[in-house]
């Protein structure tokens, strides 16, 4: 499915809405739009939308591998982001490379070289073991700003997160089962969080949170993971624009603002999630359904009932029609040879004695092909250096199976009765031999 | 049989709450998510759009369908309930009404905790209803487990489907309760397997009523 075109006119609007500080949805230039986060049953599972319709859904799972060879005391965290074919219709599995390398090395650098988890308390034994952290992000719709809006899904995610608890005693190692020890979360130093700049007509204007219209005229975007203690742990800058020193200080100054808006609220989000858990109260994506949504609907725990059920299945099987019988018993002919059935009987019209002595001959030399092919007995057989006269009919195939010593003779009348006999059901056959290649 | 039979006779069979939300994505064409206990899947469905020449087909649409996992890629098991899924959508989407177009539908699983086909047939039902493709019935996934006494469990969690002698998922069409797919892992006699469809066909008027239930719902302030 191919992404539908943007128009000259859609794109000469958006700019010139931009030119006079206007944008489609309504923000003003840094406004942000609204983040909603929601839990799954799992931990570490989130589901973060930005805006309306954004999500990203997130889910970190743990294994205990081998480490890398030249770190042999740190875990090791593996970062996958999709898109997946829904998000949009111009995402079709395996097609869209450049975008997703872009995406999943942006991600890496802004959680795994910023150090934000602390790969050292992920070892188990130096050398040996060491917890694997997977990260798998999905983009399900796409409104623009993914990067945003999986990096606030990863981290929530990670901090979300309990990995199975762990005893080392000698060279003995035992994984606790969440029912045995409660799970440990990770222990993360700080979370950075990415923010998106657009930038239309070299630099001039700038749009904070690009929506996907926006994206597609922009000029060039920023990027800039900060943390809460405003400290810039990923810069990048795409699309080839030119700014200027005092416009990227002036990004950053508003990137921490924002990061420290979306921190609170993922520390929030966390914790209220962290109290329903303990309090014993429902949680999952049942509850993040609202109720109050026209186009969202609830149902309660319903019974079946299932009484007379056995009455019912013996009905039908009473009533139903015995099975037909199987035949399974095949013939071996030599080691490796099976036949199953016989095949049916050739049901050709007239046929001279000589020509049924051949088919004859045919069939039995005939079984190491298909059953079906056995019928078929519009073998001509091939003598060493005589050519044979086949007929001008294209729809004749000619199966060649083995050297016979044949007469000319029988040889061309054969050619003639084939032509001669009634096409219909020699063309049936030929039907079933082309289905059966 | 008789002996078994007083012991299927408990009411101990009731589906999960179900929730359903239709229309939550923005892009594709017809969404919606639907939650199943704790097991949650969101469907997305695009169509009917351009398809590529290969794949055209001259006398209806080609309906493809991608299941994808929470966690890692795509493998066998996701390959066959993707076949699943397509076949029983082929069987009920009147595909001859849009030739040489192609409806894609994207399932996510959200989270997995039991009777993740049925939940995947139910929420492609529902994302077909909110995209608005013609459809000659709408249909319900079933899934019903046989523990080792031979007890019927219909939608069966994890532990349950773990611990079961036999799974089956039935996808059932909504106007005459007919079998559309049947597919089972383990083993069962023939006489459970049919008491296991009995019981599929009335839990998927429970279904049907709450599909009606929520349509009614959504259209209630037109």
């Amino acid at each position: 499915m191919r992404e539908p075109p943007l128009s000259n006119c859609e794109r000469r609007f958006l700019l010139r809405a931009v030119r006079e500080g206007k944008r489609l949805d309504g923000r003003q230039c840094y406004d942000y739009r609204n983040v909603r986060i929601s839990f799954g049953p799992d931990r570490g599972c989130c589901v973060v939308e930005l805006g309306r319709t954004r999500w990203v859904l997130g889910q970190v799972s743990c294994e205990l591998v081998p480490p890398k060879p030249n770190r042999a005391t740190e875990g090791i965290l593996f970062f996958n982001l999709e898109l997946s074919p829904m998000a949009a219709p111009g995402f079709e599995p395996g097609r869209q490379s450049e975008l997703l390398v872009k995406l999943n090395r942006l991600i890496e650098r802004c959680l795994r070289n910023s150090k934000c988890i602390d790969t050292e308390s992920l070892c188990v034994v130096a050398g040996e073991k060491v917890w694997q952290i997977r990260v798998d992000l999905h983009l399900l719709n796409h409104d623009g700003n993914i990067i945003d809006a999986a990096s606030i899904a990863a981290i929530v995610a990670l901090c979300h997160f309990r990995r199975p608890d762990v005893s080392v005693q000698g060279e003995e190692v035992t994984v606790y089962s969440p029912e045995e020890r409660d799970p440990v979360p990770l222990s993360i130093h700080h979370m950075p969080i990415c923010i998106s700049f657009a930038f239309f007509q070299q630099g001039t204007y700038l749009l904070v949170d690009p929506s996907e219209r926006e994206e597609r005229v922009m000029d060039g975007l920023l990027v800039i993971a900060m943390n809460k203690h405003r400290e810039i742990c990923t810069i990048q800058s795409s699309g080839g624009i030119m700014l200027l020193k005092d416009q990227v200080l002036r990004c950053s100054k508003i990137t921490a603002v924002k990061v420290a808006e979306i921190t609170e609220l993922i520390q929030k989000a966390l914790e209220n999630d962290q109290k329903v858990r303990k309090e014993g109260g429902k949680f999952g994506f049942a509850e993040s359904i609202p109720n109050q949504k026209i186009t969202a609907f609830k149902m309660e725990s319903a019974a079946v009932d299932t009484n007379n059920v056995e009455e019912q299945a013996e009905e039908i099987i009473t009533k139903a029609d015995p099975p037909s019988e199987v035949f399974a018993t095949p013939i071996l002919h030599t080691p490796g040879t099976a036949q199953i059935g016989e095949g049916i009987e050739s049901s050709w019209g007239d046929l001279e004695e000589s020509e049924r002595e051949e088919e004859g001959e045919s069939d039995a030399a005939a079984f190491e092909c298909q059953r079906m092919e056995t019928e078929d007995t519009s073998t001509i057989s091939k003598a060493k250096d005589e050519p044979i006269v086949l007929s001008d009919s294209e729809e004749e195939e000619v199966v060649i199976l083995e050297p016979q010593e044949v007469p000319n003779k029988t040889r061309t009348q054969t050619t003639l009765k084939q032509e001669n006999t009634s096409k219909k059901a020699f063309n049936k056959r030929r039907r079933k031999k082309r289905a059966a290649r | 049989m008789e002996a078994g039979g007083a012991a299927m006779a408990t009411a101990g069979c009731c589906l999960r709450p179900f929730s359903c939300e239709q229309g939550l994505l923005s892009r594709p064409d017809g969404s919606a998510a639907f939650v199943q206990g704790d097991t949650s899947v969101l469907a997305g469905l695009y169509g009917p759009a351009e398809v590529r020449g290969s794949k055209e087909s001259p006398e209806r649409a080609t309906l493809e369908v991608l299941l994808r996992p929470k966690v890692g890629l795509p493998g066998v098991g996701e390959r066959s309930r993707e076949q699943l899924l397509r076949q029983t959508c082929e069987a009920v989407v009147l595909g001859a009404l849009h030739p040489r177009t192609a409806i894609t539908l994207v399932l996510q699983v959200l989270s997995d905790a039991g009777s993740l086909l049925s939940c995947c047939l139910n929420a492609a039902c529902m994302g077909l209803l909110d995209a608005g493709l013609p459809l000659s019935s709408l249909f319900c996934g079933v899934t019903c487990a046989l523990d080792a006494q031979g007890a019927i469990v219909l939608d069966p969690t994890t532990r349950q489907e773990q611990e079961a002698r036999a799974v089956l998922t039935f996808a059932i069409d909504s106007t005459e309760r007919k079998v559309l797919m049947a597919t089972t892992r383990g083993s069962c006699s023939v006489e459970e397997m049919q008491q296991c469809l009995a019981a599929a066909q009335r839990a998927a008027d429970t279904i049907f009523q709450f599909y009606r239930d929520s349509a009614r719902r959504r259209y209630s302030k037109s």
